[in-house]
Formats: structure tokens, C-alpha cells, sequence
């Protein structure tokens, strides 16, 4: 989602409340809560894959879907993003819902068949195989964006984005070459819910997203801390000197 | 063009202007519209501005290039008023003559205009076209009228009328008012109510708001909008213009795609020409009102269509769309309120301002008002911009407008919409065109392509086609959309490639079921129409495919079968000899025999042979 900053400045944050029904139970919710936290909050359990509760919700993967208002007209909507709303009706494991849920895990299993998550997820669901097309046995990218986020809204630099649509769509540096914004920070393939970014270390370096990034020793202890363009990036941040940096949480 | 600093002064000036024309001055309108364009319409203009000053009738004789005339399958289109005597198929060659009969001796050269398919009546004057019978431009009105490029011409037929009428005559209350009470629905293909868009936007919280004109018509065969925008620049400049009052915008966007430099040329020019006219910029013709316009370039995505993935792409972010809420009108462009509406809807609003909501309402079905503009294509006779009343039958728009199917071919289906339409069959032909009756049969409005096909169609060639576009278009954020279409492209190429099998099709409405319901976008949700469709109205096709290997209306080629008739064959070897591949043997002056192993069905066998003794099944 676009940064929207500027309308951010203009909401006063909200501290009232709305009742909605979740399976038929009346439930008390935060009027700025998403249908998925109001849930969870109560205990209602929908599944998520490219949501994160630090990351702002994309609605994405389609697992959290929920079927909102009364029969006849009611409609599917992601709850990450569907903001509660008074007397909302919601349900989150209809006869609808499971199987749009089934389908999109179906869709996922042949896509990222060596994804052992959606593997797991699946079988919950009580699917344990595809009846589509597989292409690459050995995918395992769901293309959930967690990675992109987490670069753009966590650590700030934007290294990596998705690019190309839905035939290569791919999560990539800019033109796919070595990214000059990339801090080799790694948060990407920490967060990364299928591991599926590669990095590697070896004698000082980090190896990732195609770019070789010298690791600083702690001056103490002499462990390894993180990428010096790492903490450039926190010494450009704080504005401290970057050797401010260059002792561990340990030794500190 | 002075700058119009207030009321009067505008009055005066178009006084003056239409003072100094004469209506019964000969014009030449040559059509400049996205049709004749590439069949030389400069060209043509050129040769009658050569001709013209040849026979000493400079100053006499008028000569414009407009937008488009509609009728685009008869280019090069050249309309002569006063008396609307509609040429077509006109080339450079033919220029010195019409000149010479028509300007000069007030002939018809009859060769030039349309005759009637059936009955071979010469149609000399415009509205004894039959294309042109039945239609009710208020979108296109102007298009065959001005010369885009002129903001004179604009204003000498009543343009910017109704951006004084509402400064100063109504509030924004009542322009929000008259446009509800028009029932105008969005023409982009949503169809969701223009009026209470505007009134939900202005009732959103906050100071600054926009407003968007969506230029970003992305579907193969539709140029509705390209044309109203080549075509009537400053009729899409007032609408905004009438819309950015209403909601209280300061600042508002065209939006379109690179593709259409003309359109984004003449845009250029008419923003340019506004406000040097003072109806764009501050304090517009001295009233409080303030508002100015920006375009922004799309990069031919086709899913920046939809609305949120084009207000991302505005902002600079990748165009993807974002699942609502919020809608644009809560929270859109940079997180603010915006109103955003596609080309048609904006250059309707001028018309329903001026004319007045009833006038708008009295035309069209008790759910769809106004009229719509059609995109003509595919195998009919008349192809081109069609403007009916909603509510106009297909059979009337495909056999009136149309002209019927070309060489008499019997008609098999219509679809509506844009790739993401379904496709209507034959029983469904008297059916009254508007937003509800289309969804019923399971396509949509969408922004307004016709498609009309043959039996040369296979239908499940036609289903694959478009979910191959789809696919290549889907910007792939959601599952469903993305994977289900890879999924679907993937059934449409096994199927019509003789690898089919019956569970495929359930597999293909189970994933319809999945895409219409769980997909972020329109794209996605929409995209299941085709394959719904003709798997609901020509499923024989679909059980004939897998079930017989057999293309029943010979489109797909490897299932087809090449064979040659023993009785027929001279053996002459014509075929032998046209063969890529050496599939064919036999000995000379006796039957010849296809390698069916070897043979590529390329069909170049079937089209040498002169005694049709090779058969294609």
C-alpha cells in the first residue's frame, strides 16, 4: 500500500469502540481495529499468511477471508484490511469461506510446492493435494510481500519490490542487479515465512541479493555484529559516529 | 484568445464569435478520428487544402480535420456541411473531384457514399446512414462538429456554458443534486451511481480533495474514450471542471495512457488553451472557485485501470490496486477524498448540466439513464463508436448500427465488456442493452466494447484468448487472481491443444467460483465472465473439444485433420509441392495420401488444391 502519510497527519486517533457479531457473538472492538484483530483479540481464529502485526496489512494471499453481512447479500472480504464497522456481521468459517480458502491453498500448494508452510496450512484445511497444474517443484515463494514490506516500512530503504506482473512476478532489486540501497540488513529472509531468500556468511562477508557486504567485528569481543553498511545506515539515522556502532549488544 | 475575466465578457466574446460565422459556409470536415487517422486522413486533408485553393475557393470554403465521425470501417470519412453529405473511403485521389462536383457544381459523387448492403441504395447525407439511424449522440455530438485543436470552435457551440451556469447560477449542493436526480452511472464499467460518488466525496473529511479523470481505456478493440478524448478535449476539461465544484477539488488529474499520444497531445493543448482563457487557474472567471489540472501518463498496464491501482500509479508506486475500504471518496489520491471517473462520465456531465437531469433521465431504462457509447467490432458490416439510448437491443445495434454480419455470416455470439466480458449467445440478441440486463446474462457493461462473432469463432478459442490476456495483464498481488488465471491459461492451452479431459472443466468452475469472490480487484473478479460464459452458452464446444478432439468451428489447429479425397484427387501435386514437411506422398496423376505423424496442419494443402479434394475436419 502506498505511504499515506499525509492523510495520517490529518486523523485524530480514535480511542472509541463499536460492537460487531463474529459467528453470532457480540464482541466490543477499537473503531481503528481491522475485522482480523478484532478476532484474534476475542479468540477467533482465521488463518494468515502475508499478514504481520507489525506490518501495515496488504490483503494479499486471500487466507484471512471472511463473509460479511446477512444472506442473501453477503460478500467475501479480507479481514486484515476490512475495518470494523457497527453491527457488521461477520462469519469466519462459512461453507463459502472454507472454500475459497481451500481453492487459494490448492492455488498456493501448485504454486510453492516445496513450501513446507503451505503444506501445513493446507492439510489444517484438510487439503494434502493439488488437483492443478505444478510448474516448479521446487518453489517455495508464495509471493506474500512480507520481505518488500518489512524492507520499505521497517528498516526504510526499499531495497527490494515486487516487479513484473502475474506471468514472472518476482520479489527483486531494481533491474535485478545489486541494489546500492540494500543495507544487507537480512531482516527480508528473517521474516520471510516460506525461508526463501538466500544468503550466506563466510569469512566476514554476507552474501545477499546478489551483493557482498563486509561484516563488523565487535572491537570488544571480536564477534561478528552486522554488515558495516548496516550500521552506517542506524549511524546516518541517529547521526551518532558510526563506530558508535562497532560494540555488541553483549559487550555494551 | 483573450482571458476571460469575467461573465460578460465571455458572453460578448462567443457573441461576437458566432456572429462571425456563417452557417451556411461550405465545411469539409475530414475525420481525424482514431480509424481514419492511419488510413491518411492528413493525407486527405492536405489534398483538399491543395484543392480547395486550386479552384479559387479559399475564404469560401471551410476545412477542418474533427474527431472521429464513427463509421471507422469506411475510412477515410469526410463530412461536407451545411447539407452533411457523408463521403467515405476516401483518398487523396478522389479529393479533386468531390471538390470540383460538390464545393464547386453542388453534385454528390455517388461513388463516395455508403450503399446499402441489401437493397445497394445510395445514403448520401449523414443521417440516411443507416450506422448512423437510431443513434443518439451526447457524448459524441460534438466530435464531427469542431475542430478539437480550437477552443473557438468549442465555445462557438455552446462550450463552457455550463462551467458559468454553475459558478454562478447553482451550488455545489445542486450540481451534486441534478447529477443524482440525472441517474448518470459510471461509465468505466463499475456503474456505480456518479451522483452519490460526488456527494459521499463531499460529505468526506478534509480540506483537500481531488478529482481524476480515468483516460486509461485498456481494452483490445475499445476506443471509446480515446476518441472523446482526441476528439472533444474540453468537453472531459468542463465535466471536471463542473466536478471539482461540486465536491470542492482544487486540483484534478487526467490519467492517461502513453499509448494514446494524440489523445495526451490534444489534452495538453485544451489544459493549455483553458487556462490562458482563464477557465482554469485562480478564481475562475472571478468567482471564488479555483481549479487546475495535471496529466499524468499511465505505461499501458492495463490494470491501472481499475481505480486504486491508478491512484497508486499517480502517486509514483507500483500499480497495484488496494483492496476497500476505503473507498477513493473516503480516503483516495495521497490518502484524501478524490472522485474518480472515466473519460464518458466526465463529458456526459456538461450536457446533463445544461440540458437538465430530466432531459438526461428520459432517456435509457428505469435503472441505466443516458445512453452509451459502443465500441462496433468483429465481423459485422459497419464497424465503429456507436452512441445509443441504454435499453437499445443488441439485435438492433449489431443488424441496425452494424449492419449485420459481413458476407451474410450466420451470427454466434456477442461479447460485451472488454476481455472481461462474457459472451452473449444468439437467444439474448433482443435483449435491451443496460448495466442490469448484461449481468444477467452473466457479461458486464464495462466500458462498452462489442465485440460480434461468426460461426469462424471457436468459443473456447475465444475464452482462451482473453484469459491470456488477462493473464499477461493480472498485476498478480492477489492469489486468486494471479494463480487461478496461471491455472486457467494453463486448462485453455491442454484443451485446445487435444490434452483436455472432462474433470477440467470442473476445475475451471471451481476456480471461477474462487476468482469471482476472493480477488482483490474487478480484474480478478471479472475475469471468470469469458469462461462462464461460454462454458454456460456453448459448452457442446468445450465437450467437442475434450471429448471428441475435434474444433468444431476448425479454429484449433492441432485439432484439426487434414485428409485428401481419393475420388476427388487428379493427383496434380499442387499440395505436394506447397507441403513444408513432406507429409504428402502418392504418384503422379493419382490420389495422394497425408502422413498424418508428419503433418504440421498448417493448411497449406487445403489452400492449394483446386479441386477441393483436401478436407479439413
Amino acid at each position: 500500500m502506498p505511504a499515506r502519510k499525509l492523510a495520517d497527519l490529518v486523523k485524530a486517533p480514535t480511542i472509541e469502540e463499536v460492537g460487531l457479531y463474529i459467528n453470532g457473538i457480540f464482541i466490543r472492538a477499537d473503531t481503528s481495529w481491522s475485522v482480523l484483530q478484532a478476532a484474534r483479540a476475542h479468540g477467533f481464529e482465521i488463518p494468515t499468511l502475508c499478514y504481520h502485526p507489525d506490518l501495515p496489512p496488504e490483503g494479499q494471499c486471500r487466507l484471512c477471508l471472511v463473509e460479511i453481512g446477512e444472506p442473501p447479500r453477503t460478500r467475501l472480504v479480507n479481514s486484515c484490511t476490512y475495518p470494523v464497522e457497527k453491527d457488521l456481521k461477520v462469519q469466519t468459517h462459512s461453507e463459502r469461506v472454507m472454500q475459497a480458502r481451500r481453492i487459494v491453498l490448492e492455488l498456493l500448494l501448485a504454486q510453492a510446492p516445496a513450501a513446507e508452510l503451505i503444506k501445513e496450512l493446507a492439510a489444517q484445511h484438510g487439503v494434502y493435494e493439488t488437483r492443478f497444474h505444478i510448474d516448479d517443484e521446487d518453489e517455495r515463494c508464495i509471493l506474500c510481500g512480507q520481505c518488500v514490506r518489512t524492507c520499505k516500512e521497517i528498516v526504510g530503504v526499499s531495497a527490494i519490490s515486487m516487479a513484473f506482473r502475474t506471468p514472472e512476478k518476482q520479489v527483486a532489486t531494481p533491474f535485478k542487479e545489486a541494489s546500492e540501497a540494500c543495507i544487507g540488513c537480512g531482516s527480508c529472509a528473517f521474516i520471510c515465512p516460506t525461508n526463501v531468500i538466500p544468503y550466506t556468511e563466510k569469512d566476514g562477508v554476507r552474501t545477499i541479493w546478489g551483493r557482498d557486504f563486509e561484516l563488523q567485528a565487535c572491537s570488544k569481543c571480536g564477534n561478528y555484529i552486522a554488515p558495516k553498511a548496516q550500521l552506517e545506515h542506524w549511524a546516518r539515522l541517529t547521526g551518532d559516529p558510526v563506530e558508535t556502532f562497532f560494540v555488541c549488544r553483549d559487550c555494551r | 484568445m483573450p482571458k476571460f475575466e469575467s461573465v460578460d465578457h465571455l458572453t460578448e466574446y462567443r457573441r461576437k464569435l458566432k456572429a462571425s460565422r456563417d452557417p451556411k459556409q461550405p465545411l469539409v470536415l475530414v475525420c481525424g478520428g482514431p480509424g481514419c487517422l492511419p488510413l491518411g486522413s492528413e493525407d486527405v486533408a492536405a489534398a483538399f487544402r491543395e484543392a480547395i485553393a486550386e479552384q479559387g475557393l479559399d475564404g469560401k470554403v471551410l476545412l477542418k480535420t474533427c474527431g472521429c465521425q464513427g463509421l471507422c470501417s469506411k475510412g477515410v470519412k469526410v463530412l461536407i456541411r451545411p447539407e452533411e453529405i457523408a463521403y467515405q473511403g476516401v483518398t487523396p485521389q478522389d479529393v479533386p473531384e468531390i471538390v470540383e462536383q460538390t464545393l464547386v457544381s453542388g453534385k454528390v459523387v455517388e461513388r463516395l457514399v455508403y450503399h446499402d448492403p441489401a437493397s445497394g441504395a445510395a445514403c448520401v447525407h449523414k443521417n440516411e446512414v443507416p450506422f448512423y439511424q437510431g443513434q443518439v449522440p451526447i457524448v459524441l455530438r460534438k466530435l464531427d462538429l469542431i475542430d478539437p485543436e480550437s477552443l473557438d470552435d468549442y465555445l462557438a457551440v455552446g462550450g463552457y456554458r455550463t462551467l458559468r451556469k454553475v459558478l454562478f447560477t447553482m451550488t455545489p449542493e445542486e450540481v451534486i443534486d441534478q447529477v443524482e436526480r440525472s441517474g448518470l452511472r459510471g461509465r468505466g464499467g463499475g456503474g456505480f451511481p456518479t451522483g452519490r460518488k460526488w456527494r459521499i466525496c463531499r460529505e468526506a473529511e478534509g480540506a483537500v480533495k481531488f478529482i481524476i479523470c480515468n483516460g486509461d481505456e485498456g481494452d483490445p478493440g475499445a476506443f471509446m474514450d480515446r476518441a472523446v478524448m482526441e476528439g472533444d478535449p474540453h468537453a472531459v476539461i468542463e465535466g471536471m471542471l463542473v466536478g471539482a465544484y461540486a465536491i470542492g477539488a482544487r486540483q484534478g488529474y487526467i490519467y492517461v495512457r502513453h499509448e494514446y499520444p494524440l489523445a495526451v497531445k490534444r489534452l495538453k493543448l485544451a489544459i493549455e488553451q483553458a487556462r490562458e482563457a482563464g477557465f482554469l487557474g485562480s478564481n475562475i472567471l472571478r468567482s471564488k472557485f479555483s481549479f487546475d489540472l495535471k496529466i499524468s501518463q499511465g505505461a499501458g498496464a492495463f490494470v491501472c485501470g481499475e481505480e486504486t491501482a491508478l491512484m497508486a500509479s499517480i502517486e509514483g508506486f507500483i500499480g497495484e490496486p488496494s483492496p476497500r475500504p476505503p473507498y477513493p471518496a473516503q480516503a483516495g489520491l495521497f490518502g484524501l477524498p478524490t472522485v474518480i471517473n472515466n473519460v464518458e462520465t466526465w463529458a456526459n456531465v456538461p450536457e446533463i448540466i445544461n440540458m437538465g437531469a430530466e432531459w438526461f433521465a428520459s432517456q435509457g431504462t428505469e435503472h441505466s439513464k443516458g445512453t452509451k457509447v459502443f465500441s462496433l467490432v468483429g465481423a459485422v458490416n459497419n464497424t465503429g463508436l456507436v452512441e445509443v439510448p441504454m435499453g437499445t437491443s443488441l439485435r438492433q445495434i449489431i443488424f441496425g448500427q452494424g449492419g449485420g454480419l459481413r458476407n451474410g455470416n450466420p451470427f454466434k455470439a456477442v461479447q460485451t465488456g472488454g476481455p472481461s466480458g462474457g459472451c452473449i449467445p444468439e437467444q439474448f440478441l433482443d435483449l435491451p442493452v443496460d448495466y442490469d440486463s448484461l449481468q444477467q446474462v452473466g457479461s458486464i457493461m464495462g466500458s462498452g466494447g462489442m465485440i460480434v462473432m461468426d460461426h469462424t469463432s471457436c468459443m473456447v478459442d475465444v475464452a482462451r484468448y482473453f484469459i491470456g490476456f488477462l493473464h499477461a495483464e493480472s498485476c498478480g498481488k492477489c492469489t486468486p487472481c494471479r494463480e487461478g488465471l496461471t491455472q486457467l491459461k494453463y486448462l485453455y492451452e491442454e484443451i485446445t491443444n487435444g490434452r483436455g479431459q472432462m474433470e477440467h472443466i470442473t476445475l475451471m468452475e471451481d476456480l471461477c467460483e474462487a476468482m469471482a469472490s476472493a480477488s482483490i480487484c474487478g480484474l480478478g473478479q471479472s475475469a471468470v465472465n469469458p469462461v462462464r460464459s461460454t462454458l454456460k452458452y456453448f459448452r457442446h464446444e468445450y465437450e467437442a473439444h475434450i471429448r471428441d478432439k475435434k474444433c468444431p468451428a476448425l479454429v484449433c489447429r492441432p485439432l484439426l485433420k487434414y485428409t485428401i479425397d481419393p475420388e476427388t484427387c487428379t493427383g496434380c501435386l499442387a499440395c505436394v509441392r506447397e507441403c513444408p514437411v513432406g507429409a504428402i506422398s502418392g504418384l503422379k496423376k493419382e490420389a495422394q495420401e497425408i502422413d498424418q505423424e508428419l503433418c504440421i496442419k498448417c493448411g497449406l494443402c487445403y489452400e492449394a488444391c483446386q479441386f477441393d479434394a483436401v478436407k479439413r475436419e
